[in-house]
């Protein structure tokens, strides 16, 4: 209980905002401070805490999130087409569409449990992303996908004179324009909001019989609890927040397309919440940033980046060394994730934040010799993940 | 509620598994504040009699009747409502939470409701529920071990924090399956004497239980199962006494 006292959460809360306001400057010397890909941390970071709210704390599997992305984004830059090119209303709306469609999901997928709720969910996804290329093309513009145009009404911006640019206007707040680093600041304010609302679920009686029904749900219904409610609720939440994490893909980018919704994208949320530890509250997050680095910074090595890295050895060496780590870089980046994510589950099954966590258990037992009270690391571990 | 309401009624319950009868004919009155127990062979139905008690499984036929109304065809979680709290034989508990934390969740069904999206309240701010709660896990003596995870626990261990699982909620009428099965002698006094204290309370209880010994400690009535009829019913002496008894179960045990 003492880890989950107000003071503790709020240093928590201080020590979350302060990282990642000051991301451009800490990932820099890893390559990573471009806004396009501190963008995609912040709005991944998003969608994998909502994602964890369902898989971490309640323990259903989805494999259908992605459809919820893609609501979020159509939703979002239907607003832009249609209201405005302000970001809050593409936001607003996006995350209630999102909500509306995951409560008619979950009413039907929540029937079951375990691998067949998990085949469910991702029945529907496939479901959503081909009736998009198909029946849907009205709203989703099938395979060009749905892009802003000249002749878009935007009724309020018409109405309340916002200034013509000309050219294809861009998302804005407060005057600013989200792309590059405005972009970045305001998803990362709402990665901040994001991450204080799971906070809250984690510490509250709620979050407490989600962690229940995770742990033993047939238990929760002679316990007097309902447990459809909860579980409907747990995925209409993470469902809002995949909602949110596609609107701000929209609006760093105003354009929605349906391979965001495919299986694929369904898979990589749930790799990223196991890497970086399901059921954590900073987990997921870390998970996405390293996915979605791997993506984008690994991905981009090529031959000559790694003669460069190697050129320190003598050169029979050098050459030896750039033969073996060829396959894993550049295009060949996904080999490198597997095998991290293969190495994370065999040794690490609670994720990287159990590998955090062992770190620390082993520095503060070498730090204090031995402990008096005889609380041994085999004690610490059978605490549950916080 | 007079000392001679009857709480629980099982009304004529037939139940049979793939043409073996289970339970059959089972006509059961459970008084207001007294310990009725249920004793019998292995197989002869006890748990499935509380199983249907508590929803798990639908009878064939007949019903049961709690406080005056059926709660045959009922969902569990509404029959807990109610007031109908069961301890199982294998203890069921939620091993990834703490031993505080298992008892608490309980203690909010009782408080709040089947369902309640609180998700913004604190924990940590809920006082009563916790000091309710620690009250409990001290009076089945496992005081002091709050944040230990329930999955560490020991398998008698286990059974008290269930029985603390139960008595948080204040049940109305608690049924037991085994309370001290697993237990050692003096954890099984240790139990005894709770239960002794519960009932001083003026708490329903149906206990099934193989331990002659705690069944004549506690019990007002005892029921006789065998094969899934009713082969004796009354106060301790006059089923001790019973030929019937002696025969298919006392006997065969002593």
């Amino acid at each position: 209980m003492d880890a989950t006292t107000l003071r503790n959460d709020l240093v928590y809360m201080a020590i979350f905002t302060l990282a990642v306001l000051t991301m451009p400057f800490w990932l820099d010397p890893f390559g990573a401070n471009y806004p396009d890909l501190l963008q995609r941390f912040a709005i991944y970071g998003i969608f994998a805490i909502g994602f964890n709210i369902l898989f971490g704390f309640t323990g259903y599997l989805s494999f259908g999130h992605a459809a919820f992305l893609g609501v979020g984004s159509y939703a979002a830059v239907w607003s832009f087409k249609l209201l405005s090119m302000n970001a809050i209303p593409a936001i607003v709306f996006g995350t209630v569409a999102a909500g509306l469609f995951s409560v008619v999901i979950g009413y039907v997928c929540l029937r079951r449990a375990g691998i067949y709720f998990a085949i469910l969910t991702l029945a529907f996804a496939q479901m959503s992303y081909n009736l998009a290329y198909s029946v849907l093309t009205p709203i989703t513009n099938g395979e060009t996908g749905l892009q802003l145009s000249l002749q878009d009404p935007r009724i309020l911006d018409r109405v309340f004179g916002a200034p013509e640019t000309g050219g294809l206007p861009f998302p804005v707040f407060l005057g600013y324009e989200l792309n590059g680093y405005p972009g970045f600041y305001f998803c990362a304010v709402l990665l901040i909001v994001a991450f204080f609302v799971s906070l809250r679920i984690s510490r509250s009686p709620f979050g407490m019989a989600l962690r229940a029904i995770k742990s033993n749900q047939t238990r929760m219904g002679y316990t007097g609890f309902s447990t459809r409610p909860y579980t409907l609720a747990s995925f209409v939440i993470s469902g809002m927040y995949a909602g949110l994490a596609g609107a701000l893909l929209a609006v760093t980018d105003p354009l929605a397309g349906a391979e965001r919704m495919q299986w694929t994208a369904s898979g990589e949320v749930v790799l990223m919440t196991i890497l970086g530890g399901a059921g954590t509250l900073v987990g997921p997050i870390i998970g996405a940033g390293v996915i979605k680095y791997f993506e984008n910074i690994f991905s981009a090595f090529h031959e000559a980046r790694l003669h460069e890295v190697f050129a320190f050895l003598p050169d029979g060496l050098e050459d030896v060394l750039v033969t073996i780590t060829r396959p894993f870089v550049g295009e060949g980046w996904h080999l490198t994730l597997g095998v991290i994510f293969m190495l994370i589950v065999i040794f690490l099954p609670g994720g990287l934040m159990e590998g955090v966590r062992r770190v620390r258990s082993a520095i503060g037992r070498s730090s204090s010799g031995h402990d008096p009270s005889g609380r041994s690391e085999e004690q610490a571990k059978l605490h549950p993940a916080e | 509620m007079s000392k001679d309401a009857t709480v629980l009624h099982v009304d004529d319950v037939h139940k049979s598994f793939g043409g073996l009868a289970a339970l059959s004919e089972i006509n059961l009155e459970v008084k207001s504040g007294t310990t009725h127990a249920i004793i019998g062979p292995n197989g002869a139905g006890k748990s499935t009699l509380l199983n249907v008690c508590i929803g798990r499984i639908a009878p064939d036929t007949g019903a049961v009747v709690f406080d005056g109304s059926v709660i045959t065809g009922k969902q569990p979680y509404e029959i807990n409502q109610l007031g109908v709290v069961r301890v199982f034989q294998t203890p069921e508990i939620f091993p990834d939470l703490t031993i505080l934390q298992n008892v608490m969740v309980p203690a909010f069904a009782k408080r709040d409701g089947a369902f309640r999206l609180n998700a913004m309240q604190r924990l940590s701010g809920q006082r009563e529920i916790r000091e309710e709660a620690e009250h409990w896990l001290a009076d089945v003596g496992l005081g002091g071990k709050n944040d230990l995870v329930a999955a560490s626990l020991s398998r008698g261990d286990k059974r008290r924090l269930e029985l603390a699982m139960g008595l948080v909620q204040h049940p109305r009428l608690f049924l037991l399956d085994e309370p001290t099965a697993g237990m050692s002698r003096h954890d099984t006094n240790a139990t005894i004497d709770l239960l002794m204290k519960i009932k001083e309370r003026g708490m329903t209880k149906v206990i099934i239980e193989h331990d002659m010994h705690v069944v004549f400690s506690l019990a007002d009535r005892i029921t006789v199962l065998a094969q899934g009829q009713i082969i004796a019913d009354g106060t301790p002496e006059e089923v001790r006494g019973n030929p019937k008894v002696q025969e298919a179960y006392l006997g065969g045990t002593h």
